[in-house]
């Protein structure tokens, strides 16, 4: 089944969307940091509302995503109409489309570490001097890496498996916006099962690694964190 | 130094209201039941409440009024929580140093090899809060909180989650910080043997309120305050260890009012120390009882005669020399004995605790 190897298209669509989740992570991180602190901490009443917003791409299908986000980023746009650039079907759009997708992926673990670390500890870093960006850095970040593992696992593995939000704004530029899932998609129409069977397995492999790292670490972690 | 302390708190069903000097030197107890606000005023000093507003002053510098917050993390207050709260990412030694590294140099009073040696904690260093016992555990808090350089040491009933082996098992410690550190302490507790070994000033708190504010044995004595009328009414000596009587294992002690013998204690001689004598432990007799068990015989004089809150027992001040001891008797032994005050009498100690 495998004999005609891994062809360059399929090979551009695999780095392309390991490059795709690896931005799409790291920027996540950085905006989800402030948002999880901001959740677990607040006595705001908007909180409650951003949380369900945080929470909707978990239940929302990838296609009212990608068509609302089409709407936003494409020619005729908000965006355009305010002097911006068409974002649609660029890898520009693919990251912004992965960030909301992939969005509670990352909030809600981070939320949850955040949140354990309890107020008590943080008083006690306080009465020690430390002031509030020290605390979080020495006290918050050691104790939340079991958090951050999950956050990074979780929204790295889910944005390789992103289909619908692509589609709908990526479409299928060989090279500039199509990813493993949509070629596989490619392959199965165009009768190619082998291409399609090749890709597939290997996005299995990959996932099944990422979980199981995921795991190990974290029981790594629960050993020497108790 | 003194720290002029006034807060103000208000939430639904507590207010807090206090207006306190307390002394820049030695072991000041808040005491009263849970609830009262101790706690909470501890939290107010620290800067925890932010809530509250008033005056904190310490020892000249202003760390609260009505233009002034000083945030907690710039207060230089050492804090001892009831639960301890180690880091549990970071060892003994991690948790130590912590608050040390983080203040300037001639901030500095103690050393952590210094603060080990004090507290026991040389062999602990390596260890996570998690390997730890409760005591263990709240030796490494005190020592944490002093490495901070603190003016002043905040402890919030720094026993009340240990077992009756852990306490005995720190007290000693306490009390060693209490004859060597020169950093005023504000003992948060609500148990009178606590504070009967480690006061010397006291704040007697209720609902949020400073009921009284003074030394300890004035407080623990005066007839119109709850403390003499409970079950753990008692008066504290402070007396020094004379000889021991190896015969009859017994341990001399004397103090400004005269001589107490106890059961031989290991003590150096020449050791001072406090006792705690109850008021239930003693009776009174109108002469110098000469067939009588009762080792300890010292003479007295009548101040005070008040009601108790059983309506048989009264509760008696006793004056020894310049110090006051409380007597609870039977309603009919003040008859039969036809005792009132100014008269002189022998109080009869059945039995002597050294605390």
């Amino acid at each position: 089944m495998f004999v005609d190897g891994i062809s360059d298209q399929d090979l551009a669509a695999l780095g392309l969307t390991l490059r795709l989740a690896a931005v799409t992570t790291v920027i996540l991180v950085i905006l989800g940091t402030p948002l999880a602190w901001w959740l677990s901490r607040t006595r705001a009443r908007g909180k409650l509302v951003v949380e369900a917003v945080v929470a909707l791409p978990l239940v929302l299908p990838p296609t009212v995503l990608g068509f609302y986000l089409l709407l936003l980023l494409g020619a005729q746009g908000p965006i355009q109409a305010l002097g911006g650039p068409s974002l649609a079907f660029t890898f520009t759009g693919l990251v912004i489309g992965s960030v909301f997708y992939s969005l509670p992926f990352v909030v809600q673990p981070l939320q949850n570490a955040f949140a354990s670390v309890g107020e008590a500890t943080l008083e006690a870093a306080a009465s020690l001097r430390a002031g509030p960006w020290d605390r979080f850095v020495t006290v918050v970040l050691p104790l939340s890496l079991r958090g951050y593992l999950t956050a990074v696992t979780l929204g790295f593995a889910h944005t390789v498996g992103e289909f619908g939000v692509v589609l709908m704004i990526g479409g299928n530029i060989p090279g500039e916006t199509q990813v493993v899932s949509i070629a596989i998609y490619e392959h199965v129409e165009a009768v190619d099962y082998g291409s399609a069977h090749l890709l597939s397995a290997l996005l299995l492999g990959l996932s099944f690694l990422m979980l199981l790292a995921l795991y190990v670490l974290n029981g790594r972690f629960q050993l020497a964190n108790r | 130094m003194t720290i002029e302390a006034r807060f103000e708190l208000h939430r639904p069903e507590f207010t807090l209201d206090v207006d306190l000097r307390i002394a820049g030197r030695g072991v000041t107890t808040l005491f009263g039941r849970s609830g009262c606000g101790k706690t909470t005023l501890l939290r107010c000093m620290a800067g925890l409440e932010p809530t509250a507003t008033g005056r904190l002053v310490v020892g000249g510098d202003i760390w609260q009024d009505a233009a002034t917050a000083v945030p907690p993390h710039r207060r230089a207050i050492g804090y001892v929580f009831q639960e301890g709260r180690l880091f549990p990412h970071l060892t003994v030694r991690g948790n130590l140093e912590y608050g040390y590294r983080r203040i300037a140099r001639e901030r500095r009073l103690v050393k952590p090899a210094e603060v080990s040696d004090l507290l026991g904690l040389e062999p602990l260093l390596g260890r996570r809060p998690h390997e730890l016992s409760g005591g263990q555990r709240q030796r490494v808090a005190i020592g944490r909180a002093l490495l901070t350089g603190p003016r002043i040491l905040l402890m919030d009933e720094p026993l009340a989650a240990l077992d009756a082996m852990s306490k005995q098992e720190i007290l000693p410690y306490l009390e060693r910080l209490h004859d060597e550190l020169q950093i005023p302490v504000l003992y948060v507790s609500h148990a009178l043997e606590e504070v009967v070994r480690l006061a010397d000033h006291m704040v007697l708190m209720a609902d949020g309120r400073v009921l009284a504010h003074g030394g300890l044995r004035d407080l623990l004595t005066r007839a119109d305050l709850p403390l003499a009328h409970g079950q753990g009414a008692s008066t504290v000596i402070e007396a020094e260890v004379r000889r021991h009587h190896d015969r009859h294992h017994l341990t001399e002690l004397a103090f400004p009012g005269g001589t107490l013998m106890v059961s031989r204690e290991d003590v150096r001689e020449g050791q001072r120390l406090r006792v705690r004598i109850m008021a239930r432990d003693v009776a009174i007799s109108l002469s110098r009882p000469r067939d009588s068990s009762v080792l300890n015989c010292l003479p007295v004089r009548v101040l005070e005669v008040t009601a108790d809150p059983h309506p048989g027992h009264v509760l008696m001040r006793l004056g020894l020399q310049d110090q006051v001891l409380l007597a609870r008797i039977t309603r009919r032994s003040l008859e039969h004995l036809g005792l009132v005050p100014d008269m002189a009498v022998h109080a009869l100690v059945k039995g002597v605790a050294i605390t």
